[in-house]
Parts: structure tokens; sequence; C-alpha cells
């Protein structure tokens, strides 16, 4: 939770914000097909997208332990994002942990680590990703306020649930 | 900026203790009195009144007293700024694997 300016000469506005969240999800689908989706460049592809309003401009990835990911594309509010990771870990059917840094145009973000665990769930997958983040001077950008402070109290809810 | 760094580290710090984020949950039900938070959390009312007291001054729920009653309400303005860090990236993440879970439906077994 620190922040610091960076001495003589830099912006004060330089801050990092450290935090850490878990997201759990359960899929009726075996971990071979869940690990494929994580993992496969063309079946990535179909899910990790921007959603409405995306354009993309750029993808490639190579899931192997020293591979690298790049996805790049334009929000619906032209502001154009960009996802770049290292793959640290790949354990088929089981995990995967990379580290990955975000732009928002020029701006660098992020810097986070973020772990997939896949675990048998009945005849399904539990999937539980990990990511703990240090998020740079990020809450004063166009990006941090496209979503509507309708969300807040859906968004502490789940905050709340953690 | 120096302001919004400040308030920001008072949001998490009030958000890192379990029974502020009881009366926080209790709070987004809507405004409720001191001593009707106060009654399922075991502790004293005093207490009670210590972790309000950090509440309000992360600006993330004001009170105000009519009569003899305080009324505690959530200050969503406040609380946006650690919104906007935590669970904006979050979202997105849902977002994402909402996303890979219609994808796998269409993957055949």
């Amino acid at each position: 939770m620190a922040a610091a300016s960076r001495g003589p000469g830099v912006q004060a506005s330089r801050s990092i914000v450290h935090a850490m969240f878990c997201l759990e999800r359960s899929y009726p689908a075996p971990r071979s097909h869940v690990f494929k989706a994580l993992t496969d460049p063309a079946a990535k592809a179909k899910w990790f997208t921007g959603g409405e309003g995306y354009t993309e401009l750029a993808r490639h990835m190579d899931a192997r332990p020293g591979g690298r990911e790049h996805v790049r594309g334009r929000k619906g509010t032209g502001v154009v994002s960009t996802f770049d990771a290292i793959y640290h870990d790949v354990v088929r059917d089981e995990r995967i942990v990379y580290s990955y840094e975000m732009h928002l145009d020029d701006r660098k973000i992020s810097v986070s680590l973020a772990t997939f665990e896949l675990k048998t769930a009945g005849s399904g997958t539990r999937l539980v990703m990990t990511e703990q983040g240090a998020f740079l001077d990020g809450y004063d950008d166009a990006g941090s306020r496209e979503r509507g402070s309708n969300f807040l109290l859906d968004a502490l809810g789940k905050f709340l649930q953690q | 900026m120096l302001n919004k760094v400040t308030a920001l580290d008072q949001t998490f710090q009030a958000l890192s203790d379990s029974t502020r984020r009881t009366i926080l949950a209790e709070l987004t039900r809507g405004p409720r009195s001191v001593s009707k938070l106060a009654r399922p959390l075991a502790m004293s009312l005093p207490a009670v009144m210590q972790h309000l007291a950090v509440l309000e001054e992360s600006g993330l729920v004001r009170s105000e007293k009519i009569g003899r009653v305080r009324t505690c309400r959530i200050e969503p303005k406040a609380l946006s700024v650690a919104e906007q860090w935590i669970n904006q990236r979050r979202l997105e993440w849902e977002r994402h694997f909402d996303r890979l879970g219609e994808y796998l439906k269409t993957v055949e077994k």
C-alpha cells in the first residue's frame, strides 16, 4: 500500500498499490479442455478478448516456460490496452504461472504475477486464479474511469466475499 | 494527488479488518443505526464505535446523529478509489472467465 515519489525531477504523481485477489470458477469440462483453452493460441483467442466494442490489433503466444504472450487491442472507448506476459511454469492439466504487465495506451498500469490452478471437481474442473499485482499510477487515467460508479456496490460485494 | 494517495492508504487500512468489512457489507444493504450495526457483532459498543471511526476517517462511511440515534451510511465516492484499483482488474478477469465458460461449452467432449 505504499505510495512513493521517485526523487527530484520526477512527477509526484508516481504511486504503487499492491493488491491481491483470487477468482474461482467451476466448469463442466475436463481439465484437459480447460488447460488447452488457457495454453493453445487458437483456443485462447476464442475467449481471451476485450468483449464488446473491442478491436484486436495484435496477438501471439507461446505458453512454455520462458515463452511470451502479447495481446493488444482497442477498446470501445478508443483506449489501446496491451497485455504482455512471460510464462514461468506450465504443468499440463495442472498449473500455469506467468507474470504480465498491462499498458493503457503508453502508460504502464500494472505488473502482476498470475497463477492458474486446475483441479478436478466431480466430472468438471475447478479453476483457481490468483493475481498479485503492483498497480502503477493507474487511478487517474481514462481507462480506470471506463466503468461507471453503478458497478460500485456490486464490486464491493465481490470484494467482501473474498 | 498526494491527498488521493493518503485517502487510498486509509481506504485499504479500513478494509483490512474483518469486522469493518462485516460492517460495510451490512451497510451496503442500507443505512443502519450504530446500535443495530453492533448487535450481531461479538464486541462492546465502544469497540464497534472505534471501528466506525476508522471507517469514517477513511471516507468509506458517513454518519449523522439525529436526536439520540447515530445513523451510518456507506459513502460510495470514497470507495471508488480503491474499487478502481482492485476490482477493475478483478472484474476484467470475471468477464474473461465468463467467456472461457461459453467457449468450453462449444468444445466437443
